[in-house]
């Protein structure tokens, strides 16, 4: 491989706040290959690419762009670089149509010339092997589609270095292997490709070399046919990580949730779920997999009361020495006032789960500040609780008077769920729990699920990473948009295989 | 039908009024900027612009009219403008709150411009109220033929130049915001501020343009009011201010859409206008039939808030402040 | 490579970034203590430029306005409590990022049930009975105002910023006609101090002042609503529904009902303003009777973060200077608008000065221009 250097980054650096996400890291990039930037969650893989991009200015160092050192301070500079990256929050606009998204900014005519964009896109997408419809507006677009485009866009701008964040995230293996085969053919083609990621066997398969960072520092770079897995992951993490995750037995599953016909349909009139029927233990960990926005959100909201459901649904629970209760029609209040013990760790943190700009002990109280017949909030309570989870959880936080805002994601998560297990659940829903979350603060977060398993509780969690819910979950239900595609065994279900239920229906026979 | 013909003038000069706030404020909006300071813009344009031809007809006993709606028009926008920027200076670059900071610009504006409208002559050195008869016979003149015509046609075509100005302004503004390559970018600002931004857009340059040239159209409400409608002198009754929350109003009642703006500003003109023309009112119900246009944008408010369409909604961005570096 | 034109600056010229730490008390008081005096010499500079009044006799005259004589400074106080009371009742309202910008309209509902008692009930109730009477009246009146945006915000999400606007206007339509009704003397086309000779309707004098009970009823509802926001079970909902609908109905609140319930109480507050402002202090009404202080409270209670407390000061700063104002305009017989002006210039330092409290800036070259504490 030549070794000519595309771009030569110098001693990067970039803090926010006290916070320092790129420590004096030094990276390159050779043309014509894809480079595998690898590292956790948090340590700043995005962040360094964001600079070259040019959303964020670095504080420290240099960066050269074909021996030329360049100063990147807007994502124009970046374009005229011929650098262009996709992000992992699509850059797009939803009420715009495609061939709109694409042009945008570029200001080559005075008025818009779809008529020209069109049949430049055409070129493009036959080259490369891309569907892209130009007259489609974003929000009528599925999430592989969105993507494309974004990929067609910087390369209408002619970037030479695409750099792509997440890609596979939100996708299905299937269209993943697609994508895997477009970044292919932009290879041969002389372009250069950073693909971020924290996907080993992603690594394995699509890259040429692989860059680590971990906190913040580049840690080493290397050929990809010259490591194996084992060796990233001892990169990316520092030490040998055990790379299993604790999975007892279930003791005794009892029937605790039996969901039955469960439909919901959004304002739009789309079906979010679609006569979705399982069954929940006590004792046991439910795992749900889906690509994301297949209906996991509103099957966990249906269940908390915060979704309107169809007629002839039906949500029943059986809380340990209560009754049985039917939870379709009752609102969150409703749920409360029954004392059942349900938690609920929903995805949005800030957008659901807590209020970023209240302090440790409100948002501890946030599930809990109705008790007592007083008008007036109890505060020694939740302060107490508040303290305890700091102290058993390790959150690490210079008060309890701090806004959560304040603290970084993996603590904020502990607050959470240390709060929802506080209430000692009899079924507890966690959505994405360990979404951005660095592996220390996963493993614990694990721990903690599998404590609740033990204590009897019935413990469904939503995820994305196939690998984590094979070895944590007892059982895995597949949805595939809406419906519930299968539910297997997490002990003896092989990835292909639930990989292949989150695309086909015709699979649910099978269940 | 001489009672309706007067009404519906009487609807053409308040929408007008109504329009020009309105397209003004629809640009702004459409780069993400809630202006509640519309109507003190409206404010600024109409006291400035009086100013200005003021101290033009008393510096001179023949004025030029060509000149005096040159003077006129050229500083009450170039005053709106100002009064856009100070908005624009505290909410794009300083990132205060957007509503808080408009609602501020009115409350100074309607200040500056009561003061000096009830205070100018008195400075100047002179009594009794100012007054700049030229101009505003300038401003209010009509195409020469347009009284002989049958009485439609002089109802359509009796109006000072303005009238129509703002119905060209409105088309304009619609034309570019859908159909130029700035428009595009000016509507992806207001949508996704992050997204143009990543997309090469210069999002400040954008957001200000557009606020100060919104600011400035609106501003030419208020030069409207005060020479076609006041007849060149000033009434601190508060008469521009109604009128510009109207025009705030109308942004939603058009969803963002100039040209459905234009029909709107009439309707709430006429709306305006209907207690002076229902037969047996008496003083006292004539002020409960005042709050018709007030009532009627309420209900609108309302069906607005019923029927949700994608394509009917405001900007996404719309009172947010933008920080690239937001983590 | 293709050779394109640079578009951009080698190095940006300044940088801004979010302060990561929370900059201590005395220094965020010492940026708005500077944008505080910034603003009050460019008001001086204004006023120099209509009046040629030497800056520093500018001050002197405002302050003999404002409180020269014993009335004019329980004037002041009396005008500082009505825009006190106010704010805080926007306060609940703007807590839960519900802009309420249609205090006017609630202080005149409040007002017409006020003069309406005054008018009507005159010859047939004792003081307290009737002024327990026109308060709960008013704080009907101006809770209904307040509470009919807050249905259609709670049922139907409807704009809540231009509805409490519109309300405005009809309140004001709404007094125009009670104006018309009442009028006396006729044809004078206002309503004239109701009960001049009897003071029936008056608010009683206390410890010999005209307004102390103004003072009392203020400061147990500042008290109130501090308690309120912060120690009470409605206050905790009202703040989790302004950070988030969906966390709020996560927790179990019911969202509709919290936005009902605080605007309610919003309108309430401000319909014991109209109360204040009719009863406890010009014992008439007309359209002017809020005369621009909802919106000015508005920014009142923004300022200060919702905090009672805060308030004060900023409410004490807004009248003085309005009174002081007035008083310049009155001797060289100008428009008394002047104080408006003023007023904005202030806000908008203070608005401005804001920006430098929560983030910091950079210069090219330069070193940090705070250093970060």
């Amino acid at each position: 491989m030549e070794t000519r250097k595309a771009i030569h980054m110098v001693d990067i650096t970039k803090t926010f706040g006290e916070v320092v996400a790129n420590d004096k890291v030094c990276l390159d990039i050779r043309p014509g290959e894809i480079l595998a930037l690898l590292g956790e969650n948090g340590s700043g893989k995005t962040t360094l690419m964001n600079m070259l991009s040019g959303i964020y200015l670095p504080e420290g160092g240099r960066i050269c762009v074909n021996d030329n050192t360049e100063v990147i301070r807007c994502p124009r500079d970046a374009y005229n670089l011929g650098i262009g990256m996709i992000h992992q929050h699509f850059k797009l606009v939803d009420v715009l149509t495609a061939a709109e998204n694409i042009v945008l900014g570029l200001n080559e005519h005075k008025l818009i010339d779809l008529k020209n964009v069109r049949t430049q896109v055409k070129a493009i997408c036959d080259r490369y092997g891309f569907v892209v419809e130009p007259d489609k507006k974003v929000y009528d677009m599925s999430v592989s589609e969105k993507q494309t485009l974004e990929i067609v866009k910087v390369l209408y701008r002619g970037a030479d270095i695409l750099i792509l964040d997440e890609p596979t995230a939100v996708l299905t293996p299937q269209e993943t292997e697609k994508l895997f085969a477009v970044m292919r053919n932009m290879k041969a083609d002389g372009k250069s490709i950073v693909i971020i990621t924290h996907k080993l066997h992603e690594v394995m398969e699509i890259s040429d070399r692989v860059a680590v960072l971990r906190r913040g520092k580049f840690i080493g770079d290397i050929n990809t046919a010259d490591t194996n897995p084992q060796q990233l992951t001892d990169m990316m993490v520092g030490r040998a990580v055990s790379l299993n995750i604790d999975r007892p037995e279930p003791k005794e599953p009892v029937e605790r949730l039996m969901v039955q016909n469960l439909t919901v349909v959004d304002a739009d009139g789309v079906k979010r779920l679609d006569n979705v029927s399982f069954t929940a233990y006590g004792g046991e960990i439910l795992g749900i997999a889906g690509i994301t926005g297949s209906g996991q959100r509103e099957l966990l909201e249906a269940i908390a009361g915060l979704q309107t459901m169809e007629a002839g649904s039906s949500i029943r629970f059986m809380p340990p020495g209560k009754e049985e209760v039917e939870l379709v029609g009752k609102s969150p209040l409703d749920i409360y006032k029954l004392g059942v013990g349900l938690a609920f760790v929903p995805e949005d943190r800030f957008g659901m789960g807590l209020v970023g700009s209240m302090d440790l002990s409100d948002n501890v109280m946030l599930r809990s500040y109705k008790c007592g017949k007083s008008a007036f909030t109890d505060r020694k309570t939740p302060r107490a609780l508040a303290q305890k989870i700091v102290d058993e959880l390790e959150v690490v936080t210079p008060s309890l008077n701090i806004p959560l805002r304040r603290l970084s994601g993996g603590n904020v998560q502990k607050v959470l769920v240390g709060r929802e297990i506080a209430s000692e659940p009899s079924l507890l829903m966690s959505a994405y729990a360990v979404r951005g979350l660095d592996i220390n603060t996963s493993y614990t977060i694990y721990r903690l699920l599998n404590e609740q398993k033990a204590r009897g509780a019935a413990v469904m969690y939503v995820g994305e990473d196939l690998d984590v819910l094979l070895e944590l979950c007892d059982r895995i239900l597949v949805l595939c948009a809406g419906k519930v595609s299968g539910i297997v065994d997490g002990r003896a279900a092989k990835k292909e295989e639930v990989g292949l239920l989150m695309t086909h229906l015709e699979e649910e026979a099978k269940a | 039908m001489t009672q309706l013909i007067s009404l519906f003038q009487g609807g053409i000069m308040f929408g007008t009024v109504i329009l020009y706030g309105a397209t003004g404020e629809i640009l702004t909006e459409k780069s993400g900027n809630l202006n509640l300071g519309v109507p003190g813009i409206m404010y600024m344009g109409g006291i400035v612009g009086l100013m200005s031809v003021f101290f033009y007809e008393m510096n001179n006993p023949a004025p030029n009219k060509l000149l005096c709606i040159l003077i006129a028009m050229g500083c009450a926008f170039a005053a709106s403008v100002l009064g856009g920027l100070i908005y624009s200076i505290l909410t794009i670059s300083l990132r205060a709150n957007q509503n808080v900071t408009g609602l501020t610009l009115t409350i100074f504006a309607s200040g500056f411009a009561n003061f000096f409208g009830g205070s100018l002559n008195k400075l100047a050195g002179g009594v009794g109220q100012i007054s700049v008869a030229t101009t505003s016979a300038a401003f209010r003149a009509s195409l020469p033929f347009a009284q002989d015509l049958h009485p439609i046609l002089s109802m359509l075509l009796g109006y000072g130049f303005m009238v129509y100005l703002a119905v060209v302004l409105a088309f304009v503004t619609n034309w570019v915001i859908n159909r130029t390559s700035v428009g595009l970018n000016l509507r992806a600002v207001g949508e996704n501020p992050a997204t143009a931004d990543a997309a090469g857009i210069n999002v400040t340059r954008y957001k200000y343009l557009a606020t100060c040239i919104g600011a400035g159209i609106s501003g030419l409400g208020g030069l409207y009011y005060v020479m076609d409608y006041t007849k060149g002198t000033w009434d601190s009754d508060g008469g521009i201010e109604r009128l510009g929350w109207l025009a705030v109003a109308l942004v939603i009642f058009s969803s963002w859409k100039p040209k459905r703006g234009i029909w709107g500003a009439y309707l709430f003109g006429m709306l305006s206008w209907l207690y002076f023309y229902l037969p047996g009112l008496t003083r006292r119900s004539m002020e409960l039939f005042k709050m018709l246009p007030y009532l009627v944008t309420v209900i609108v408010l309302v069906v607005v808030s019923l029927r949700r369409s994608r394509e009917n909604q405001p900007p996404a961005g719309l009172g947010l402040p933008y920080f690239r570096e937001e983590r | 490579m293709k050779n394109k034109e640079r578009t951009c600056n080698p190095e940006p010229f300044m940088r801004i970034s979010k302060r990561g730490v929370v900059m201590p008390l005395w220094k965020s008081l010492g940026i708005r203590a500077i944008a505080l005096a910034a603003a009050l010499i460019v008001c001086a500079i204004v006023i120099f430029a209509i009046v040629k009044l030497n800056p520093i006799k500018v001050y002197g005259a405002m302050f003999e306005g404002a409180f020269g004589t014993n009335k004019r400074m329980w004037v002041t106080i009396r005008d500082m409590m009505m825009l006190l009371c106010i704010a805080i009742g926007l306060a609940p309202a703007f807590r839960m990022r519900f802009w309420n910008i249609g205090a006017e309209g609630q202080i005149l509902a409040g007002g017409i049930v006020s003069a309406a008692c005054m008018i009507y009930l005159s010859k047939s109730m004792a003081t307290i009975p009737m002024m327990i009477l026109m308060l709960a009246l008013s704080v009907v009146a101006g809770g209904i105002w307040g509470f009919i945006p807050g249905w259609f915000k709670a049922k139907w999400n409807t704009n809540e910023t231009l509805f409490t606007l519109m309300m405005n206007y009809i309140a004001i339509q709404i007094t125009a006609y009670f104006v018309a009704l009442w009028e006396n003397p006729v044809g004078s086309n206002s309503v004239g101090v109701i009960n001049s000779k009897t003071k029936i309707g008056w608010f009683p004098e206390i410890f010999g002042q005209d307004y102390a009970l103004n003072v009392i009823l203020v400061l147990a509802l500042a008290v109130g609503m501090f308690i309120y926001l912060r120690y009470s079970k409605h206050g905790y909902e009202v703040a989790v529904v302004g950070e988030s609908e969906n966390t709020a109905r996560y927790a179990a609140i019911n969202v509709p009902k919290v936005i009902m319930r605080t605007m309610f109480l919003s309108g309430a507050l401000c319909g014991i303003a109209g109360f204040l402002a009719v009863s406890g202090a010009s014992h008439t009404i007309s359209t002017s009777t809020a005369g621009g202080r909802g919106f000015t409270a508005i920014i009142v209670a923004w300022l200060a973060k919702f905090n009672s407390f805060v308030m004060i000061p900023i409410a004490a700063l807004l009248v003085f200077l309005d009174k002081g104002a007035i008083e310049i305009a009155s001797r060289y017989n100008l428009s008394n608008h002047v104080s408006n002006m003023l007023t904005g210039i202030i806000l908008f330092f203070i608005l401005g000065s804001e920006f430098f409290i929560n983030y910091q800036v950079r210069f090219r070259g330069g070193k940090q221009k705070e250093v970060q504490a």
